[in-house]
């Protein structure tokens, strides 16, 4: 059992079970490339990359070479596509979601040629989103906000649905209006469902920066990523990687922040909200 | 405020092939500001004939009137208690005995706060007001409930089965509970039920049902002293209305059974109606 008080102080062992995997997968990879298990120049060390990611970021020591200092371009450039995609594709999946849940009309419209498109793998659009929309930011923001449409527009129908029919039926019973039903018991009733689409739609926003990168742009983590890899640096590579891994962790974090600002009573009576 | 009228009301629901006639030809007057119980076996109608009062049902034929009025849906008139506690649990226990004032159809009923603060009072909720509902006992949950549903003060209660969650002993203290909230502010109560004891306990008039199709049987005026005590249970009066009560719902249980055991078809009916009997025998 533990309550939100113990998580701010949070004790040692605890401190430890955070520890355990990433420390063992460094020493490993440390170990496996200085006893020669594998080439430096194909896995170099984390002792090499921290170096050259350092460099990466400050531009202070050319460990990073023509990539020196470049870090915080590509990084932004990323982010930014992250998010201008995020925003307008779960913002189109959440209202389209919303009314797919709230009517039957509107799903029998809307559900078939979504369902359909959802089975489309995003990156089977890169061909015809270069060609529409050329090369450059609207092709990636396009693919991203298409990935994280669809998350976020199946778990608001769901979030819709599952609201219990009692609480409904008591809002209208004491004379609630449409408009009252809905921000007053449709809207907070759907919310822990419409964040957890938001949160797999940030999860594949971040996935789909990367292809988009690789493809249509030229600044970029994903463009670093593939650049590098043409440039035979594979520790800019996997510095590119980890910065990838980390933003998007940042970002699934705001998300989360986010679901706990607004979800004081959603983790009561399960599993994973008692243990 | 607060009189109901329902005349000749059938209701069928189409499900699929079969038609299911939950209510046959129901004929029931519920005077002003009366306490008046349902029983009966489960699948005898009873929620259905609450629903078509409340208004979430309308009638395939017949009429239910409401202070003169045909019902045409829900409304805050018409307070609606459900056996499955309708509280929003994003909202505090304060927020949501709040909900209903804080709804333009309500802004005429006064200022939320002090009736909000009555309430918790009056439900002994006070110091639980800032918990979730999933913070609170089944009772403590059901009597929020209930001071959510008074707090748009509607002429009429209407009850399905709202301590049919709890236990024995919570239970009772609810039902004294409510008994308490009604003497000091009379409204028209009809609240439906399975158990015998609560039935006749609560009620001025007790309406026995029976099921396939549901009809009312038999309407018993319950003529014991109010206010109610506990202790009441225990006379010679309450104990000849339980038996007779019971004698018919047992009747009726019966009838049932005869026929199925027969050609052993399956219905959940016959059992429940047995439930409820024996019940009332081990009270
Ligand atoms: N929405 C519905 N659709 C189909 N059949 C229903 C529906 N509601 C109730 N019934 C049927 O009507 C009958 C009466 O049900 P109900 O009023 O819930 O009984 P009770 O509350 O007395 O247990 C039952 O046979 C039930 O299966
Ligand atoms: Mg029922």
């Amino acid at each position: 059992m533990r309550s939100r008080n113990d998580r701010a102080s949070t004790r040692p062992a605890e401190v430890l079970q955070y520890l355990v995997l990433p420390a063992a997968v460094l020493v490993l990879w440390q170990v496996a490339s200085d006893v020669g298990f594998v080439r430096r120049n194909i896995l170099p060390p984390p002792s090499e990359v921290v170096l050259v990611w350092y460099d990466l970021i400050t531009g202070s020591t050319d460990a990073a070479a023509r990539y020196s200092g470049s870090w915080l371009g590509h990084a932004w450039a990323s982010t930014w596509r992250v998010f201008a995609g995020f925003a307008w594709g779960a913002t189109l999946g959440i209202v389209a979601g919303l009314l797919i849940g709230l009517s039957r009309a509107v799903e029998r419209m809307l559900d078939p040629t979504l369902q359909v498109l959802r089975n489309i793998p995003v990156t089977a659009w890169v061909p015809l989103s270069l060609v529409f929309f050329g090369i450059g930011n609207a092709p990636a923001i396009f693919l991203i906000g298409l990935g994280a449409f669809f998350p976020a527009a199946i778990n608001a129908t769901h979030g819709v649905r599952q609201i219990n029919i009692t609480l409904y039926k008591a809002a209208r019973m004491m004379g609630a209006d449409e408009r009252e039903l809905l921000r007053r018991v449709i809207l907070p009733g759907a919310l822990p469902s419409i964040l957890t689409g938001l949160r797999l739609s940030m999860g594949i926003a971040w996935v789909l920066v990367v292809v988009a990168e690789i493809l249509a742009v030229r600044r970029g983590l994903g463009y670093l990523l593939n650049d590098a890899y043409l440039f035979y640096r594979n520790d800019v590579v996997i510095a590119a990687m980890l910065s990838i891994g980390l933003l998007g962790f940042v970002s699934d974090r705001l998300v989360v922040l986010v679901r706990r600002a607004l979800l004081t009573w959603n983790e009561k009576e399960t599993f994973g909200g008692e243990h | 405020m607060g009189s109901i009228s329902v005349s000749a009301v059938s209701k069928r629901f189409e499900t699929g092939d079969v038609d299911v006639t939950a209510l046959d030809a129901v004929d029931m007057q519920v005077r002003d500001q009366e306490f008046v119980t349902l029983v009966g076996a489960s699948g005898c109608g009873k929620s259905t004939l609450l629903n078509l009062i409340a208004g979430f049902e309308t009638p395939s034929s017949g009429q239910v009137v409401v202070d003169g009025a045909p019902v045409r849906g829900p409304g805050p008139d018409r307070g609606v208690v459900f056996q499955q506690t309708a509280l929003f649990p994003w909202l505090t226990v304060e927020q949501n005995i709040a909900f209903g004032l804080s709804l333009r159809a309500n802004r005429d009923k006064g200022e939320a706060t002090p009736i909000v603060e009555r309430l918790l009072e009056r439900t002994g909720l006070a110091a639980f007001r800032k918990r979730r509902p999933a913070e609170l006992s089944g009772g403590m949950r059901q009597r929020a409930a209930i001071a959510s549903v008074l707090a748009i003060d509607p002429s009429t209660l209407l009850m399905d089965e709202p301590f049919g969650a709890l236990d024995a002993l919570t239970r009772s203290i609810m039902q004294d509970f409510l008994l308490e909230l009604w003497e000091a502010r009379r409204k028209t109560v009809v609240l439906v039920t399975h158990d015998i004891d609560e039935a006749i306990y609560l009620a001025d008039r007790t309406i026995v049902m029976t099921a396939h199709p549901g009809r009312i049987s038999e309407v018993i005026e319950v003529d014991l002293p109010r206010p109610r005590r506990y202790e009441m249970r225990s006379t010679a009066a309450f104990i000849r209305l339980r038996d007779h009560v019971t004698q018919i719902v047992r009747a009726e249980a019966m009838k049932g059974t005869a026929p199925l055991d027969a050609t052993a078809a399956s219905s959940a009916m016959p059992d429940s109606a047995m439930t409820a009997t024996m019940n009332a025998h081990t009270k």
